[in-house]
């Protein structure tokens, strides 16, 4: 590159210069390995602090007997026993509350009175921790999956509610207006125009719903289950015992992937219109 | 089908849009709205349209519309109003699927349609992949899919580019030719107006009123670009309106 000073013969005149380039940047690439390279960095950097002894056992575990626990845990079968019941409820859950987020959400849209009448109560319960109403679940759908069904589909209703009408706000109304000039009836309004426009927002509403709905899942399965990661944890946790906690953790971190790849394909299937 | 605009007023709040506008659309002609911008030309399309009620006077359809006419009033507007996440074909097909149009008699209206717009080869793409001239001829093939008795033409070709609107006023032209339609057309640009219209209506700035009436004798397919016939009109059209212009160009958006 020719220096700042401008005194530089990279032209072939004297007193020409290169105009220096000051474009680029600020255009996220795709660069998938780098987050390979940072999660293996970090693992290697503990597994060699706690073979040398500069972590103490205490503090944590070592990598490689974690796999060890996974391993076991995959070959005993207990894996399956504590996946398939934590794996329905967030189905069933999330299932429930997301598709209700989504109905209340369109309605709160299209609806100025049922705006002015939900908007609010929507913000008001937004904030409060669902894992407080817990006790209150409980006595309302007993101690067993109705409790947690309920917390998972609470957790994850209020924030799809606020991004389904968020995105149906944002729907051109252009597009809506086209619609009515070509004599379009309400229906077909709302089910060609306005939901594959609020598409978009919805989606992305359900990353955030879904990566809840897990943090809600250990919660729920902290009372009352005796299958569930939740409960693996929380057992691994009141032993002390570092290395089952951390495969449990390292289960829901996996879960926690699978889950927002399953709606980045849904992304490029639904929204393969975009780019 | 004829249209008439019979004492329309109306006011957004305080301020006063159109005043008392009387005007006959005449059938198999395209009447061209010309006018300052900010006198109300695009709102009295959209009460000709029915998607905005005015305060005062009433739109009158008169006559029945022709058979299999599926929209009377149908819209070509400014920004296209394509669905991106339909194909060329579906955004068609969008206006027929209401009326119980599917099937081989949609694919019939639809080859129609795309043939004279000269869209044939594009049947399955995406908005997003069409230039903006490609993009209105879809909206002017799905205007056509459903027979319109009057097309509503709102700023059609302002978006898009010089080159492009010349390309597309011959298109128009040529369609107009081949099956002549009533058409009402916003327009701020005096050109496309004279190569275009029938009857120029010239509205006055803010509250708009009907300033003149400018009748051009002749046929539009033998009007051509830079036309010394229609100079001396679009001269006298801006004479009308340099003033005004003006005016409105100076005023505040909530003055």
């Amino acid at each position: 590159m020719a220096s700042s000073t401008g005194t530089s013969d990279t032209g072939s005149e004297p007193g020409s210069r290169e105009v220096r380039f000051r474009g680029g940047g600020f255009v996220p690439d795709t660069r998938r390995w780098v987050g390979f390279v940072v999660f293996a960095i970090l693992i290697v950097i503990v597994e060699w602090g706690t073979r040398a002894g500069w972590i103490s056992a205490l503090t944590l575990p070592r990598p490689s007997d974690v796999l060890q626990t996974f391993q076991e845990l995959y070959q005993s079968g207990l894996l399956f026993k504590h996946l398939l019941p934590s794996l329905t409820r967030l189905a069933v859950g999330a299932a429930i509350g997301v598709s209700l987020g989504i109905a209340t959400g369109v309605l709160i849209g299209l609806f100025s009175y049922i705006r002015a009448g939900l908007a609010p109560l929507i913000a008001a319960i937004f904030p409060i921790p669902k894992i407080a109403l817990l006790p209150l679940f409980v006595i309302w759908f007993g101690i067993d999956e109705g409790s947690k069904y309920a917390l998972i589909a609470f957790g994850t209703f209020t924030p799809t509610v606020v991004a389904t009408y968020g995105a149906v706000d944002n729907v051109d109304r252009s597009l809506i207006r086209m619609g009515q000039s070509f004599g379009l009836s309400w229906l077909s309004i709302v089910r060609k125009i306005v939901l594959p426009g609020a598409m978009p927002g919805i989606l992305s509403g359900l990353r955030i719903s879904l990566a809840i709905a897990i943090i809600l899942l250990v919660a729920a399965e902290m009372l009352g289950a005796e299958y569930g990661i939740g409960a693996y944890i929380l057992e691994a946790g009141s032993l002390y015992d570092l290395e089952r906690l951390f495969a449990g953790v390292v289960i829901l971190s996996i879960l926690g992937v699978v889950v927002s790849a399953a709606v980045g394909w849904l992304e490029r299937y639904l929204l393969s219109w975009r780019t | 089908m004829e249209l008439r605009l019979d004492g329309i007023s109306h006011s957004y709040g305080e301020t006063e849009v159109l005043r008392d506008v009387a005007l006959d659309i005449p059938s198999g002609r395209i009447a061209c709205l010309v006018g300052p911008s900010g006198c109300g030309k695009s709102t009295l399309l959209r009460f000709i349209g029915g998607l905005e009620r005015p305060a005062e006077g009433r739109v009158l359809q008169q006559g029945a519309p022709p058979d299999g006419c599926l929209n009377p009033l149908t819209f070509v507007f400014q920004d296209f109003a394509l669905l991106p996440w339909r194909t060329v074909r579906g955004n068609i097909s969008l206006v027929l699927e209401d009326h119980g149009i599917s099937g081989q008699a949609a694919d019939a209206i639809i080859g129609d349609v795309l043939e004279r717009t000269r869209l044939g080869d594009f049947a399955k793409a995406l908005p997003r992949q069409l230039s903006g001239g490609m993009k209105q001829r879809v909206a002017i093939a799905r205007a056509l899919a459903v027979k319109p008795a009057v097309m509503l033409m709102d700023e059609p070709l302002s978006a898009l580019d010089a080159q492009t609107r010349e390309l597309l006023i011959d298109d128009l032209v040529r369609l107009w030719a081949r099956t002549p339609f009533t058409a009402v057309y916003v327009t701020h640009n005096l050109a496309e107006a004279v190569r275009l219209g029938h009857l120029i209506v010239v509205l006055s700035r803010r509250p708009g009123r009907i300033r003149d009436i400018v009748e051009l004798d002749k046929p539009i397919d033998q009007r051509g670009y830079a036309d010394p016939d229609l100079d001396a009109t679009q001269q006298h059209l801006w004479t009308l309106m340099r003033d005004e212009a003006r005016a409105a160009d100076a005023e505040l958006i909530d003055g």
